[in-house]
């Protein structure tokens, strides 16, 4: 190929009349070679290109004469083609009307007013999408008040399938991560509480620390990331087929359908949940504290009632629903979002999740501030 | 309409013996297929009698069970990795619903191929990719969209302008105009014959549409009975006294398609 490219052309400049020989295939691996060389030719006046010794020849090779011809238009001179066979002649002809019109392809703007109206995009769809949160939660409760008034409408199988699938086949997965939550706690608190001789206050520090944060918090972080992709998967892919659009002709409500029974099933099962992780948290940690400083389970369940205020519990249990109400709205939100492309059902999958977790600690880290300030 | 001057008696794909087979289900028994060098051969056949697996089988998508697939003089089946890479830059292949690569843009889907190509220079594989995009007969602003932004039809001929990218000389259509409108579908079956004109391509396509076997096809192939029970012209179809080709070229359809080529 390199040596091809010397033999790309013979000029025969006689006198006022510049020739062009073409010779070797004209293809597409020739292509910038042979866009060079003629761009290096003058278009102060008209030229013949003699293609009678050229090789192969396919639409790059036209291309590239088609845009010496326009060049040599635009300066007002003329670029005949000579020695061309039929097929050259037909591919030229096929490849001249198709030529693209120069794009004028509008600039990217650059510079302080681009980032700025960049920001105010980002912010209003910030803005926008948690307007759009708040509407799916006023769906959700509309749903809800009517299915109270009109029981007949209410899907209890449904509720039943996701309380199954939210909640119990949640079990495991809750009860080893909280015990395990327990084991560090009790480990790393006996550890440092051990410097002081305070090794007993690690009951009273695996109490508060599970009962009132820890244990809903992984929780609601565990089952955000189980369920709201599991809803925005199965949503989205309804959405995807336009079965939510068959379900609207059909006179069914989806988000009477769909929504309520789901969000539902996380608002009764998020508690509960939270709770046999309080349990397992407790269990890990008093399984731990016997181990590692003696404290015998007898001795952990005095000091544990004794000195755990049963004000944490229910500070800890006060938070599931509006855990369970976060996830459940982000995960059908986000698949009502999907539009009808498999790309766009990964990437609101894997928003929902992000998002929900992401509420889910804001949300916590608001009521933090909120019991603090009341003094619970 | 054929063009048979044009053709010349080369074959440039030749099944012998194919067989499929799918569990116990045999799709293809003892099926041979010429295809000529500029030709373009419409294969059709009622649905699950494995068009679109020949044509799979045939650009080296799927290992039938036996039989040999020589394309271009190469033995697909046994061929090294080498010389099959050489071979599927001569040929290209155009899925049913574009199959465009979502995550790019029209012009980065058809620069794709070129990317391969030693010592282009980009800014001439961007200009060479907007030629093909305009070529296919898509507006000029196509090319900065994503598949997800275009209907069916601009889906489909940005899967032929991909396909056409590095000058093929056999292109695979599976289903073309499937599920365009009848003037989408007729625009297509022009481009077609256009392009291929033009370029001298040698074109496999399976279809369902009459419209287009009788606008676009040289030679048309008839899958029935697991094998291809026969080629010819659109006149000798319609001469041919198989039942179900008999039912398929003189159906009510056939007949107004007909109607349709003659005026």
């Amino acid at each position: 190929m390199t040596d091809e490219r010397e033999h790309l052309m013979i000029l025969n400049d006689e006198e006022g009349d510049l020739t062009v020989m073409l010779t070797g295939d004209l293809t597409l691996p020739q292509a910038s070679a042979l866009h060079r060389a003629l761009t290096e030719l003058p278009t102060n006046r008209d030229a013949r290109l003699d293609l009678s010794g050229s090789g192969r020849f396919d639409t790059a090779g036209a291309w590239v004469v088609a845009r010496a011809r326009q060049r040599f238009a635009a300066a007002g001179h003329i670029l005949t083609i000579t020695g061309a066979n039929d097929t050259t002649d037909s591919l030229l002809g096929a490849v001249e009307d198709a030529m693209p019109v120069p794009a004028t392809r509008p600039k990217p703007r650059t510079g302080i007013g681009a980032r700025l109206d960049g920001l105010g995009r980002a912010v209003a769809s910030g803005a926008r999408f948690g307007m759009a949160l708040t509407g799916y939660l006023g769906i959700f409760l509309a749903r809800l008040g009517r299915s109270i008034r009109h029981p007949g409408e209410f899907r209890l199988t449904a509720l039943v399938h996701h309380c199954h699938e939210v909640g119990f086949k949640a079990v495991p997965i809750v009860s080893l991560m909280a015990f395990l939550i327990g084991v560090v706690l009790a480990f790393q608190g006996s550890a440092q509480l051990r410097q002081f001789g305070a090794e007993v206050f690690v009951v009273d520090l695996i109490a508060v620390s599970v009962l009132r944060e820890l244990g809903i918090l992984l929780t609601a972080i565990i089952v955000a990331g189980r369920t709201a992709s599991a809803f925005t998967a199965a949503i989205g892919s309804m959405k995807m087929r336009e079965e939510i659009d068959a379900m609207r002709t059909l006179g069914l409500d989806p988000a009477m359908v769909l929504f309520v029974p789901r969000i539902l099933a996380l608002l009764l099962m998020l508690p509960i949940l939270g709770l046999i992780a309080n349990l397992m948290g407790l269990f890990g940690g008093a399984l731990m504290a016997w181990i590692e400083l003696g404290i015998s389970p007898a001795m952990f369940y005095t000091r544990l009632v004794e000195g755990t205020d049963i004000g944490h519990l229910m500070v800890g249990t006060a938070k599931a629903p509006v855990f369970a109400l976060i996830i459940g709205i982000v995960g059908c939100h986000a698949g009502m979002q999907v539009e009808s492309n498999a790309e766009s059902l990964g990437r609101m999958t894997s928003n929902a999740v992000v998002t929900a977790i992401f509420a889910v600690i804001v949300a916590d880290a608001m009521f933090s501030i909120f019991f603090a300030q009341v003094g619970i | 309409m054929a063009g048979g001057d044009r053709n010349t008696d080369e074959i440039v794909i030749s099944v012998r013996g194919l067989r499929n087979q799918f569990g116990s289900h045999v799709v293809h028994e003892n099926l041979d297929l010429d295809v000529r060098r500029g030709e373009i051969l419409g294969v059709v056949g009622g649905s699950g009698t494995g068009k679109s697996v020949l044509l799979r089988t045939i650009a080296g998508l799927q290992k039938p069970t036996s039989g040999s697939v020589e394309v271009m003089g190469v033995d697909v089946l046994s061929a090294d990795e080498e010389t099959r890479t050489a071979l599927e830059a001569r040929w290209g292949v155009m899925f049913q619903d574009g199959a465009l690569f979502s995550s790019l843009t029209v012009r980065e889907n058809v620069e794709v191929p070129m990317r391969a190509v030693v010592g282009l220079d980009p800014e001439i594989r961007v200009a060479l990719a907007d030629l093909r995009i305009s070529m296919a007969g898509l507006p000029w602003n196509a090319g900065d969209k994503y598949p997800a932004e275009l209907s069916g039809g601009m889906r489909k001929r940005a899967g032929l302008a991909r396909a056409l990218a590095l000058d093929p000389e056999i292109v695979f259509l599976d289903e073309p105009t499937a599920g365009l409108d009848p003037i989408g579908a007729s625009a297509f079956d022009e481009l077609i014959v256009k392009l291929s004109r033009a370029m001298g391509l040698t074109v496999f396509l399976v279809t369902h549409d009459l419209d287009t076997l009788h606008a676009v096809c040289d030679r048309i192939a008839v899958l029935a009975e697991r094998k291809v029970l026969v080629t010819g012209t659109m006149k000798q179809m319609l001469k041919v006294d198989h039942p179900w080709v008999h039912e398929y070229f003189h159906g009510p359809r056939a007949r107004a398609a007909l109607d349709a080529a003659a005026e």
